[in-house]
């Protein structure tokens, strides 16, 4: 994060369902069949996850799934009461914090506060015995690498809250632990500086090739920055994907709900044909979608399709498009329309009797053709657009 | 000028209120102190020459004001009796202040360290020897440290000696003393300070690779010092002037201050002398404030 480094680019996440091949090589961690039980509560229950050497792997999940007891115990400030963490291939469960190559950037920074930044920077370089020359060093480099320049000397309580997150990063990274854990990393930064924030860590993280793993239950967060992404819920993984992929094809409707935005249909399918599963629902009539990867077993399902994939027109789609994809037309009366700025949200009342929220983007600066509310619009999307999910 | 107006008139008289109490109860009868203690003891009512009298007149003020003297600081520090005094006070408090810091600190830790619903108990425990009168509890000491109290009663049962031992008026007796009833003022600003204390400064520092004793040395304590400055100054500043607890428990060969204080007050009713000694006594006691007060302030300033 040098000036003159080149500008950062967001990055761009392998395509979705793209698999390391399946050679003999061990993960850097291995979380297997891990247990953490606080009286009868189980915070952890049975969650087995493999970290690859490398990567930036977000925990994703809503308060109280477990996602901050699963990072203590990677810390090892909590001990599992079942299953076993390897790190490269030996388990760590009962290791003590001290002893671990895994350092932790902790939520609220836990910066000493009798200690100046440099004195907190090389805090775990001491505890290493690290010679003193070698320990200026590395500080400097880390107070370059932060951009920390003329803060050496401050104590915690005289620094923004941007830079104590950097000295809070800096400390953390100064023992070149194996995984780097970031508890909360962003969440006491307003929403510019959580921006650059984002886009920084990254860097940083492909500069040191080093392991990071990140808490968070902001999900925008996790899919700027994170490889792949676990999202946890009661103490379990609901599913463990790329961005892209948990987004288009989330594992359950509690995936589709709690990442993004999303339209739910409950119904039946009625006939399967040409790869086109017909679903009879009772809020939004008959909608045909592509059948996913793994067959359907269950009658009863719900389709489940993103905003933005929900297209308004007056009159429709052109006719040849409907007869090449068998494209589904809702038609309804817009009822609410919120203008965001880049993108106009809209609430559709269908003939059905539900309701279908749609999003598109405002590519022109003047739009005097802007829908209405009470305007009777057509909605439609095309089969690929639709998830089916088991209920 | 708008920055004037902050505090509203309410919110002045409050910010004044602290100051007027400090000059009526403290300043002026410390004035009263000060120009006694300039004075000559006399047979009179009151005992001491001059007395200041305004219906008199400007030129018998005058008088007045010329005869005060620094005879008796004269005395006071010429006088091995006075000196001894002040230098067992400053003795025995900084002792039993150190006794009660490595009693104290343990006992506030642990209770910091109790689940959340302990620490009122806790804290309700350290607290509840106040409902009884402090004296009472003195005089149970003394029931208890007597030649057939409780204490050797127990020690000749169990057999450990063989005949009574002597407990009472010894300086041991007045250290138990001390130490039994300060702790309370000790323990309370330690453990506000331990209790307030954030955690995961803890785990943060046996993450960075410090052993769990290695982290109370680098972040707990350090993070207790105003905690330990508190008690240190709640302990130390009322000991040196002790006077009951000396009295009562400890012998008569030698004296703390405040025992010496009394005796000139009441005994040879030599008031100017005794006020002289409360004088000097202060000065000391100002001192350590003064310099806690100063590294207080450094601390919360911190390095620029």
């Amino acid at each position: 994060m040098a000036e003159n480094l080149p500008k950062i680019e967001p990055a761009v996440h392998a395509p979705k369902g793209e698999r390391l091949p399946a050679a003999a090589e061990i993960p850097l961690l291995r979380i297997d069949a891990v247990v953490k039980k606080f009286g009868t509560f189980r915070a952890v229950d049975r969650l087995s996850l493999d970290i690859r050497a490398g990567e930036f792997f977000a925990l994703l999940g809503p308060s109280g799934c477990g996602k901050t007891t699963l990072l203590r115990m990677l810390a090892g400030f909590e001990t599992p009461d079942e299953g076993r963490i390897l790190l490269s291939g030996k388990d760590i469960a009962q290791v003590l914090p001290h002893r671990r190559p895994i350092n932790m950037m902790f939520q609220n920074y836990a910066l000493f506060p009798h200690l100046a930044v440099r004195d907190n920077i090389a805090f775990g370089l001491k505890r290493a015995g690290m010679a003193r020359a070698d320990m200026d060093k590395r500080v400097t480099g880390l107070v370059a690498l932060l951009k920390l320049q003329g803060l050496e000397k401050r104590k915690p309580d005289q620094l923004s809250g941007g830079q104590k997150q950097r000295v809070a990063l800096a400390r953390a990274l100064a023992r070149q632990p194996q995984v780097l854990l970031l508890d909360e990393p962003l969440a006491a930064l307003d929403k510019k500086l959580r921006e650059s924030t984002q886009l920084e860590l990254m860097e940083l993280r492909r500069r040191l090739g080093m392991t990071f793993i990140i808490v968070t239950h902001d999900q925008e967060e996790a899919m700027t920055m994170a490889d792949r992404i676990g999202v946890m819920d009661a103490g379990r993984l609901e599913q463990v994907a790329t961005p892209r992929e948990l987004y288009e094809a989330p594992a359950s409707r509690w995936v589709a709900e709690f990442v993004g935005d999303v339209n739910m249909f409950e119904g039946q399918v009625s006939s399967r044909e040409a790869g086109r599963l017909t679903i009879t629902t009772r809020d939004a009539g008959t909608i045909i979608v592509a059948e996913p990867r793994l067959p359907i077993t269950k009658a009863n399902v719900s389709v489940a399709i993103r905003p933005e994939k929900v297209k308004l027109s007056r009159r429709g789609p052109a006719s040849d498009a409907v007869n090449a994809q068998a494209i589904n037309r809702l038609e309804g009366i817009v009822t609410d329309v919120g203008y965001l700025g880049g993108l106009t949200t809209y609430k559709v009342k269908l003939e059905a009797g539900g309701v279908l929220r749609s999003s598109m983007a405002n590519t022109a600066r003047l739009d005097r053709d802007a829908y209405r509310a009470t305007e009777r619009v057509v909605a439609w999307f095309t089969p690929d657009d639709g998830v089916v999910l088991e209920q | 000028m708008s920055t004037r107006r902050i505090f509203t008139r309410p919110a002045r008289l409050a910010a004044v209120a602290p100051y007027f109490w400090m000059v009526l109860f403290f300043l002026v009868p410390f004035g009263f102190v000060l120009k006694i203690s300039l004075s000559q003891t006399a047979i009179a009512q009151p005992p001491y020459l001059p007395v200041f009298d305004l219906t008199q007149g400007v030129e018998e003020a005058r008088t007045a004001l010329a005869a005060l003297s620094l005879d008796n600081f004269r005395l006071l520090v010429s006088d091995n009796l006075y000196v001894l005094s002040y230098l067992r006070s400053l003795v025995v408090a900084g002792a039993s202040t150190l006794i009660l810091l490595v009693i104290g600190y343990p006992i506030a830790y642990g209770m910091a360290r109790l689940p959340q619903r302990w620490q009122p108990i806790a804290m309700m425990l350290v607290i509840v020897p106040f409902w009884t009168s402090f004296l009472i509890r003195i005089y149970a000491w003394i029931n208890i440290l007597q030649h057939d109290g409780l204490l050797n009663q127990i020690l000749l049962a169990l057999h450990l000696v063989s005949e009574p031992v002597v407990w009472l008026s010894t300086d041991s007796a007045m250290y138990l003393g001390i130490v039994y009833s300060y702790l309370p003022f000790m323990i309370l600003p330690l453990y506000a300070t331990l209790a307030k204390m954030d955690s995961a400064l803890l785990e943060a520092a046996t993450d960075l690779g410090s052993s769990p004793r290695k982290a109370f040395w680098l972040v707990t304590f350090p993070l207790s010092l105003p905690g330990v400055g508190a008690g240190i100054l709640l302990c130390f500043i009322p000991i040196v002037g002790e006077f009951v607890i000396p009295d009562l428990l400890a012998g008569s060969n030698s004296q703390m201050i405040g025992q010496t204080l009394w005796l000139e007050f009441f005994t040879n009713r030599d008031w100017p002398v005794a006020s002289a000694t409360a004088v000097i006594l202060l000065v000391l006691l100002v001192a350590p404030m003064l310099l806690y007060d100063r590294l207080q302030r450094r601390q919360l300033k911190g390095e620029r």
